[in-house]
């Protein structure tokens, strides 16, 4: 497959890297580095290949019997009623543009037998809540038959959001309301809670909104790949363009379509241009590619912003 | 006269072409992948040990309030105290992490330690009083969330160690590991995974000894 047609090889490399990394960045799962075998076609299929696996290696791998972050508010097991769903994914959203504090409640019907613990580490992780960097995530899973809560707190939250108030939040505002069979008030009280929590450290919370100005913007979030080949794109394409119109207008006249330019002849029309790939326009290009970095990140959807946890925060049951 | 002046060029440029083509081969090979793993590992395991010393750090002040209701349960507290000493004198550094003998010191210790504080918390329940002190409550919580938290670093420590150990003994990373990185052994790792805080057992009244 490698030797015969190079550059239809790297075309497709490029074609998977950018259908992957745009359609599925996160479900994907870790497949084993096949695309290796595909490297040694010449410069580009090598380079490609290798990103490709190092784009693959940095994406959970997803156990399968996860529920799908649907949004902020996955209710997977039906425990919310609709007019307080509305309402919390509202307020998450408000809380998350103005903090960059990212939280999820979730509620699922089972564990299957695990204990809520590692599950809500694992679907912490597999959703990758918080902003990248900041590991400002927090995730509010309840388990419906287990009769079991836990509030997961992100790393970056948990000095913020201790585990002691977290067993507060649960024992003293979520247990009773459970108990009571009021899990729409209960859940709801319970966000307030933590909000509450996370707003009191005011100094903290303005700072991490600082470093993360826009949620959707982050930088983690840019789609590499593309902003190269946009950029190589606009550099041959536009850098062709510019050395046919610009040296007619800022170059002197030496000939029938030859033209002296930032010390290079140029013939334009003409099938030679001496030096012409090597040109000082080519920089244009490349600042025109920069334009195609911000439109890379898509809005919409919700999905996490890649954080961790380690951990942090308490369980109850009711 | 184009190809003229670029052909030099060409050729010159072919070495770098050369290499622009092998250098991303080599990593791909897995020269990179034994450095990355093991940099990987002695990662999680700090993020190990940075937990059980959080736990370490609880129990003084946990000792002390339980002492304040429970002063007669002095075999327990002298147990778990005992314990703490014993776990916080073995520490195994990022570098020593091949060593069988040290690694399995660790691990005795703390779950040495774990059990005292399984005891400690057990015979808790049966005061009223200390069960319902704010304070103890919060020292509760924080054990609990920092056994939840050298749990979660024990699962990525295992994980890691798993993948650091397998790029020792898999084609291709093999060949490096005994061409080039002949110093790179093997971590140790956890054995029982069963190494955590079992939750008080009841007892209606047939106490067995110990």
């Amino acid at each position: 497959m490698a030797a015969k047609r190079p550059g239809g090889v790297a075309a497709a490399v490029l074609y998977l890297i950018f259908f992957k990394a745009n359609k599925a960045p996160r479900t994907a799962a870790l497949t084993p580095p096949t695309s290796l075998r595909s490297a040694p076609s010449p410069q580009g299929g090598g380079i490609a290949a290798l990103v490709l696996v190092l784009v693959l290696l940095c994406l959970p791998a997803l156990a399968a019997d996860l529920p799908k972050l649907t949004g902020r508010v996955a209710d997977t097991a039906g425990m919310i009623d609709p007019a307080t769903e509305t309402a919390l994914s509202q307020k998450l959203e408000a809380f998350e543009k103005k903090s960059s504090d990212q939280i999820v409640v979730a509620t699922v019907d089972s564990l299957d037998g695990e204990a809520i613990e590692p599950y809500a580490n694992r679907l912490f992780r597999a959703w990758g809540l918080g902003q990248g960097g900041e590991n400002n995530g927090i995730l509010l899973l309840v388990a419906k038959a287990d009769r079991k809560m836990r509030i997961e707190v992100g790393y970056g939250l948990e000095g913020t959001l201790t585990d002691l108030h977290s067993k507060l939040i649960i024992e003293n505002t979520m247990v009773p309301a459970f108990r009571a069979g009021d899990f729409s008030g209960g859940i709801s009280r319970a966000v307030d809670d933590i909000i509450m929590v996370l707003e009191g450290n005011a100094a903290e919370l303005e700072a991490r909104a600082k470093r993360n100005p826009s949620a959707d913007n982050a930088l983690e979030d840019v789609d590499w790949i593309f902003v190269l080949f946009i950029a190589l794109w606009a550099t041959i394409f536009l850098g062709g363009m510019a050395m046919a119109i610009l040296p007619p207008i800022f170059g002197t006249k030496i000939g029938p379509n030859r033209y002296r330019w930032l010390g290079m002849d140029i013939t334009v029309g003409g099938r030679s241009s001496r030096g012409g790939w090597s040109s000082g326009s080519s920089s244009g290009g490349w600042s025109s590619g920069g334009g195609g970095w911000s439109s890379g990140s898509s809005g919409g959807g919700f999905s996490g912003g890649g954080g961790s946890s380690g951990g942090g925060g308490a369980s109850g049951s009711w | 006269m184009t190809s003229l002046t670029i052909a030099p060029t060409a050729r010159g440029a072919f070495p770098f072409f050369l290499l622009a083509v092998l250098l991303p081969l080599l990593s791909a090979c897995g020269y990179n992948t034994i450095p990355t793993a093991e940099e990987k590992a002695k990662a999680a395991w700090s993020e190990v040990l940075n937990q059980y010393q959080r736990r370490a750090d609880l129990i003084p002040n946990l000792v002390e309030t339980v002492k304040g209701y429970a002063a007669h349960e002095k075999d327990t507290l002298e147990a778990v105290v005992e314990a703490r000493a014993k776990a916080t004198q073995v520490t195994v550094t990022p570098e020593t992490l091949s060593d069988p003998n040290a690694f399995k010191a660790f691990q005795d210790n703390q779950a040495g330690l774990t059990s005292a504080l399984s005891r400690l918390l057990a015979v808790v329940e049966n005061y009223p009083d200390l069960k319902a002190n704010q304070n103890f409550l919060g020292l509760q919580a924080q054990l609990e969330g920092t056994e939840n938290r050298i749990a979660v670093a024990r699962r990525d420590y295992i994980e890691t160690v798993r993948e650091y150990n397998t790029t020792l003994r898999t084609f291709p990373s093999v060949i490096w590991a005994t061409l080039w990185f002949t110093d790179s052994k093997p971590f140790q790792n956890f054995t029982v995974a069963e190494d955590k805080m079992e939750p008080p057992k009841v007892d209606f009244g047939t106490k067995q000894g110990g």
